[in-house]
């Protein structure tokens, strides 16, 4: 049995086994729902296995078809892609879930095909090896998150996502003209092959910006994000929760692969006019989502918000600081799931989500009115939250390394946050002035909520477990360091 | 796991499980509610009395957790000063479940509420045994954010108003102590609380940083105890009910926030590093400038509530002022204090909330005649209201005498004037309450009178007063005794001061 686990390439399964349930799903329309649960049920197992890979054997490279780089495709699995992986199987799973209770059968036979293509792209990208993969995946990803934000019909839906392929298309094309100036200069796309190989030159810094351009195009930093609110915000309940989640976090991953172990180490002013941006983006972000009468438009606001943490970590450059990045990405991914799902119950629930008409949400969904605060509490950054974990540790970088002014960002964030999360919770105590007809939400769709917002309050007491994990091939202690 | 690790658990678990449970429970199922929570109350209670008898013999109770890298935990540890904070939250807790139970009989959301409501003295146990600030601004937070429902409770548009000044001041003071945390680790490295502080053990630390730490640390907690100019959200939270105004506003929160400033002088900084960076001064004349103002507010309010909640915040900076003047004897006044104000304040308040429920009387006019009405009810304020005055040998009278004889000891004559000042406020505004209660004659009709038969008010109502009254009765008569507050406050403070 040990073996046997040893020996199963689960890096392939990873991939291929999303891959298969969204062609059989497509194929029997009809079973699509059924059929997906079984996809959604399975993957985490298979990260899982890959885990225990990782944790008993280390860091996994594994050749597709046994080619090997530079000529075949090589999947790479360390510390940071496996929590990536993890992250999406969770909430991945619980969006399934959502999802079984969300759609009618015939929206259903079109979303679950694109979703587990979707899951599969994302699995393969926090798997690629090399630079011309990760465009790969990140162009299918686009496509089928398009794909899923027109599902909601309508013209503002449609205008959404028209606005989204422009810009999903535009930043996957900046990031391709990168990758092609770096294949050009080096002859590889490998990433630790370019990582040995590169060296300062024009056309290197040309890649640099031209790639990292589109990607933060991608991931919605400040001032890149007008995309994002409208194309969430307008997508269904389960769509914008993955959207949000997930695909945003994405070109993330490839930005930080880049920057972590193929760029040369730059000067500190790239880093710290990254940190400028996202301090821009987490009190623009705050600010604007104070200023929302939509719910949905609120929680969008907020992952503009929330993005901008994520940057801070750059200007900080102490592995301390990056850790605590991504341990706000991972509960980010939770919470943000959550409280679109939430969002969702109180829609079907009401009817609308204007949030001064919330009415009376606190009796009549009271788990789903739970799960938003308690996800909300991990986005203000309260202990035991994995939010808190996040800010705790980026906060001590700051301080440790005398940047006191990335600390005042962090509270001021926090502080915003508790007041857009406790501006929509006070609403739903009171009653409306105009009460509307109430429909029933399946309990499935306020459990998942209730429990992936539980994950994400929690996550913070499994922060040496989780920490040890990113340790293994932990990148970045050796590369860039601001 | 040995019993000794787990008794702290088990003492949080007391009022988890059962605030978890009830949120659960259908509206209807009242008799099971009410066995969950007066078995949970109970065995909280035992399990407390296990601990004193532990501690006293020098019993050592800790459990720890790993969260953060660098050596953070979440300890749970049980010392003389827990001991107290805990005991207080205890048995006023179990008081406060009877009373909750007649006050709110018959009314909506109840699972709600008494599901807040143990979430509520959860948080406040788990404050009392926070054995660092990490572990203590966990449970901090954990009692802001189960507060909130119980003050919106009423679902009106006043209670959400109420709620968010709660959550602007709270929040924002939580945040200022995260700030004061995180720095105190970059410096200090550690902040365990231990007995007279981990910091008089640094020698080259960095005296400016360690001032603004702790102006940023009690900035953080002031908000919770109330001193001005931080005090803001206390009156205006008085629209919760009354059991909530009862144990929260008048013990729990209020209480949280004085009992971390006691430990931040006491347990980290430590007493005389504290006095030698020179904030324990400033800190004290805070105090005073709260005590008076507080009083000050309070000669002027008409509603009962908002009175008693302005006395609130002058009471409650007695105990910072006993640890600011730094001297073992205002240290024991401070500290007992705590366990003082606690009974007489709740005592006052569930006498205002018989006030409201039986009477519909909310306003200190409506009160004329109102002892012949509720002689039982009003019997029991009176020995509040003379306690908080200070009268002799009631529990107001200990802190005072306390806290006037440590100020002397350690050459803070001015004191005495702030303490003469207070108790002659305390008089100006509680006692044309007796007058009028006593001496006028009542009216035709009160606002909105509720019959209860030949008693004056439901038993559940009428008996917690009696017996908070009687402690207030208690712990002053019988301070020599062995294991009253006082005595455990001296235990504290030899600990605390070098011999």
């Amino acid at each position: 049995m040990g073996t046997a686990v040893a020996n199963t390439p689960w890096c392939v399964m990873v991939i291929l086994l999303p891959l298969a349930g969204a062609l059989v799903s497509f194929l029997w329309p009809r079973r699509s729902v059924p059929l997906g649960l079984v996809t959604a049920l399975a993957v985490p197992a298979c990260v899982a296995g890959l885990g225990w890979q990782v944790a008993e054997q280390g860091v996994q490279r594994y050749a597709v078809g046994g080619w090997g780089a530079p000529l075949g495709i090589d999947l790479y699995a360390d510390g940071l892609s496996l929590l990536l992986l993890l992250m999406t199987a969770l909430v991945g799973l619980g969006i399934s879930v959502y999802s079984s209770g969300y759609f009618e059968r015939k929206t259903a036979a079109v979303f679950w095909p694109l979703w587990l293509f979707l899951w599969a792209a994302l699995n393969a990208l926090f798997l690629s090896a090399d630079i011309f993969n990760l465009y790969v995946t990140l162009e299918l990803l686009g496509l089928s998150a398009v794909a899923l934000v027109a599902l909601a019909g309508g013209a503002d839906a449609l205008i959404a996502a028209m606005r989204y392929l422009l810009v999903s298309l535009l930043g996957s094309l900046l990031y391709l003209l990168g990758v092609a100036l770096l294949y050009h200069s080096f002859g590889s796309v490998d990433i630790a092959i370019l990582a040995q190989r590169v060296e300062p030159s024009p056309a290197v810094w040309a890649a640099v910006g031209l790639m990292s351009a589109g990607l933060l195009l991608k991931t919605a930093l400040f001032p890149l994000h007008f995309w994002l609110p409208p194309a969430h915000a307008s997508a269904p309940a389960p769509v914008s929760a993955l959207l949000s989640a997930l695909v945003v976090k994405a070109s993330f991953y490839i930005l930080l692969r880049l920057w972590l172990e193929v760029f040369p180490p730059s000067d500190a002013a790239v880093g710290q006019l990254l940190g400028v941006l996202g301090a821009s983006a987490v009190l623009w972000g705050g600010i604007q989502a104070l200023r929302q009468a939509r719910l949905k438009l609120l929680i969008a606001y907020s992952t503009v918000a929330q993005l901008g943490y994520f940057f801070l970590a750059f200007p900080l450059g102490t592995s301390i600081a990056w850790k605590g990045a991504l341990y706000l990405l991972l509960s980010h991914a939770l919470a943000k799931a959550a409280m679109f799902m939430a969002a969702g119950n109180i829609l079907r629930c009401c009817g609308h989500d204007h949030i001064v008409a919330l009415d009376r949400v606190a009796k009549r969904l009271p788990l789903t009115l739970t799960a938003f605060t308690l996800a909300g509490i991990s986005s203000m950054g309260l202990p035991p939250s994995g939010g808190f974990t996040g800010k705790w540790l980026l906060l001590d970088a700051a301080l440790y390394t005398g940047q006191w002014w990335w600390a005042l960002t962090l509270i001021l964030g926090g502080l915003l946050a508790a007041a857009y999360v406790f501006k929509v919770v006070g609403y739903a105590f009171t009653p409306a002035e105009v009460s509307h007809e109430v429909r029933v939400v399946p309990v499935r769709m306020e459990w998942t909520a209730l429990v992936l917002a539980l994950a994400a309050v929690l996550l913070g007491l499994g922060t040496p477990w989780l920490l040890a994990l990113l340790d293994i091939g932990f990148p970045f202690d050796s590369g860039y360091a601001g | 796991m040995t019993w000794d690790s787990s008794l702290l658990l088990l003492i949080l678990a007391t009022s988890l499980v059962p605030g978890l449970v009830i949120f659960f429970l259908p509206e209807e199922r009242v008799s099971l509610r009410t066995t969950l929570n007066m078995a949970g109350a109970v065995v909280k209670l035992v399990l407390v009395g296990v601990m004193i008898w532990g501690v006293f013999h020098g019993q050592q109770y800790e459990t720890r957790l790993p969260l953060l890298p660098g050596g953070l935990d979440l300890v749970l540890h049980a010392d003389a000063e827990s001991v107290l904070f805990v005991t207080l939250s205890t048995v006023l807790w179990l008081v406060t479940t009877v009373y909750a139970i007649g006050y709110l009989e018959g009314s909506h959301h109840r699972s709600r509420f008494f599901g807040f409501f143990s979430l509520c003295v959860t948080a406040t146990v788990g404050v009392a045994l926070a054995g660092n600030l990490i572990t203590f601004l966990l449970f901090y937070e954990l009692l802001t954010l189960s507060t909130y429902p119980l003050i919106v409770h009423r679902e009106t548009e006043e209670a959400r108003q109420a709620g968010r000044i709660y959550l602007r001041y709270t929040i924002a003071g939580g945040a200022v102590l995260l700030v004061g945390t995180v720095w105190l680790y970059d410096v200090a490295g550690s902040f365990d609380f231990t007995h007279r502080g981990v910091l008089a053990g640094l020698d080259d630390a960095d005296r400016a940083a360690l001032t603004a730490i702790f102006v940023l640390l009690i900035a953080g907690l002031g908000v919770k105890a109330a001193l001005i100019p931080l005090h803001g959200w206390l009156p205006r939270a008085m629209v919760a009910p009354a059991p909530v105004s009862a144990l929260l506003h008048a013990v729990a929160v209020v209480k949280a926030g004085a009992f971390g400033i006691v430990r931040v002088v006491n347990d980290v900084y430590g007493v005389e590093f504290a006095a030698s960076l020179g904030v324990t001064g400033p800190l004290a004349v805070l105090a005073a400038a709260t005590i008076i103002y507080g009083s000050l507010r309070a000669l002027f309010q008409d509603s009962l509530k908002r009175r008693l909640a302005y006395s609130t915040v002058s009471q409650v900076s007695y105990i910072v002022l006993g640890i600011a003047i730094v001297g073992p004897i205002a240290t024991i006044g401070g500290l007992v204090h705590l366990v003082h104000q606690g009974v007489m304040k709740i005592t006052l308040f569930f006498c205002a909330g018989n006030l409201a429920e039986t009477l519909g009387v909310h306003n200190i006019s409506d009160m004329n005649g109102v002892g012949k009405r509720m002689p039982w009810t009003m019997a029991a304020f009176t020995i509040g209201a003379l306690g908080m005055i200070g009268v002799p040998p009631l529990a107001g009278f200990i802190t005072k005498w306390y806290l006037g004889l440590g100020a002397l000891d350690a050459g803070q004559d001015w004191v005495i004037l702030v303490l003469a000042g207070s108790s002659l406020l305390n008089a100006a505004y509680f006692l044309p309450i007796l007058y009028v209660a006593w001496f006028k004659a009542p009216p035709d009709a009160w606002p909105a009178e509720r019959y209860w038969g030949r008693r004056e008010t439901a038993w559940a109502l009428l008996a917690p007063p009696a017996v908070t009254a009687l402690l207030t009765l208690a712990v002053g008569l019988l301070a020599s005794a062995p294991f009253s507050p006082l005595q455990w406050a001296r235990f504290i403070t030899t600990q605390e001061y070098a011999p």
